[in-house]
């Protein structure tokens, strides 16, 4: 194939990525990586480099429409984006530095990990709890609307949810993917933010943080154009309209059907790193 | 001193950055679509090199010669500068609020909203590679 019939095709493939990707919640990212690296044979340092950049077209084009829900909570994201841009910086130096198969493995089971998470994820945030001291300080109480009028909310254990803002950052900065999964994770589970917010919020600070990353990534030469003008436009368009989709319909099944494509995909990445042929 | 304005609550401070972010994304989105038509009109016939990292030629990895090679019209370089504009989004939206911040007198968060800005930078003029 030349590049026109590659190019081409990649296009193809990254609008169904993006569009399953915000059907399901998990991102564009982590489905066209595995992808290009196994389907097409891209090297994976350009795969992730492509990721990137689609990671933040889709986030940056799509914040205008989770602040009009007025879920988002600008004050904790802001904060929080302190540890996860820190964590993006040290996770794009080492994707340089940490060996192809090495990466294949540690993303295969961060697939495997956020595929489960964002599948069968219990929903502990309440925001019943009494604020923490850190919470306090700066001002992270806040309330979100619900049918029954606006219902107030606290925030708690700010400290582990920075440190897990770093994690997040990392995985972000060194797989080139969005890491939703793990940024709900810290909001959700630990912060206990109510689930609607931690989501939103997320979202908000994905583009943030992969903005952090990609100045390096271009920098080491990770953006090749080429290859990542089709990933970028493609999951940008893929992703609008997979929103516009799961507005008016149930996606259950799909979702379904989407996980255990994923797990393949997932496996695949682990057995190639492994094996040593990524 | 008159009160706050109404208009820039958290609320609707987002709303401005968000659809200031939606353009950033579309005008990147044009310019990015432009250099890989000119691109593909070049090199579309040539065999795909994505096998085996190599990086990318110095016109293509700083920030000051991507702006220089694509007003010369190299069309990976449009694409690239297509990706810098993009970039830029999310930090304009990081400097907005740094405004929008100082407007509500709120210095906690200036300072907060500063030390994400500084990270930003530092990660895109290339100081720690």
């Amino acid at each position: 194939m030349n590049l026109l019939e590659i190019t081409l095709l990649i296009l193809l493939i990254s609008l169904v990525a993006g569009f399953l990707g915000s059907i399901t919640g998990l991102g564009g990212g982590v489905v066209i990586i595995p992808v290009l690296a196994l389907i097409f044979g891209v090297n994976i340092r350009y795969a992730i480099g492509a990721s990137l950049v689609s990671v933040i077209a889709t986030s940056s084009g799509a914040a205008a429409a989770y602040v009009k829900e007025g879920f988002t909570n600008i004050r904790i994201g802001m904060f929080l984006e302190i540890a996860t841009t820190i964590g993006a910086l040290v996770g794009a130096h080492l994707t340089t530095m940490i060996s192809p198969s090495v990466i294949a493995i540690i993303f295969g089971a961060v697939l495997v990990y956020s595929a489960i998470i964002s599948f069968r994820i219990k929903k502990r945030g309440d925001g019943d709890g009494t604020s923490g001291k850190l919470a306090k300080i700066l001002k992270m109480d806040s309330s979100l609307p619900t049918p029954e009028g606006q219902r107030f909310y606290h925030v708690r254990r700010v400290p582990g949810g920075f440190g897990m803002m770093v994690i997040a950052g990392g995985l972000s900065g060194l797989l080139g993917i969005g890491s939703g999964a793990f940024k709900v994770l810290a909001m959700d589970k630990i912060m206990r933010i109510p689930f609607k917010v931690s989501t939103t919020t997320s979202n908000f600070m994905i583009g943030v943080t992969a903005a952090a990353s990609a100045g390096i990534y271009l920098n080491k030469g990770l953006i090749d154009p080429g290859l990542a003008m089709p990933v970028m436009i493609g999951v940008l368009i893929g992703s609008f309209v997979g929103t516009k989709v799961l507005a008016r319909t149930s996606s259950k099944i799909l979702r379904r059907v989407f996980a255990v494509i994923i797990l393949v995909m997932a496996f695949e990445m682990i057995f190639n790193g492994i094996t040593g042929r990524i | 001193m008159s009160p706050q304005p109404p208009g820039w609550s958290d609320q609707q401070m987002e709303k401005v950055i968000g659809n200031l972010l939606r353009i950033g994304v579309i005008v990147a989105g044009v310019i990015v679509a432009s250099g890989g038509i000119f691109f593909l009109f070049h090199h579309g016939v040539q065999l795909p090199q994505y096998k085996v990292f190599r990086g990318q030629p110095r016109e293509l990895t700083s920030v000051y010669r991507i702006i220089v090679s694509a007003f010369e019209f190299y069309p990976r370089a449009v694409i690239q500068f297509g990706f810098i504009v993009l970039i830029a989004t999310p930090v304009a939206r990081v400097a907005l609020s740094v405004y929008g911040f100082v407007r509500q007198k709120d210095y906690t968060y200036v300072v907060v909203t500063l030390i994400v800005l500084i990270i930003l930078i530092i990660s895109l003029t290339g100081i720690t590679s």
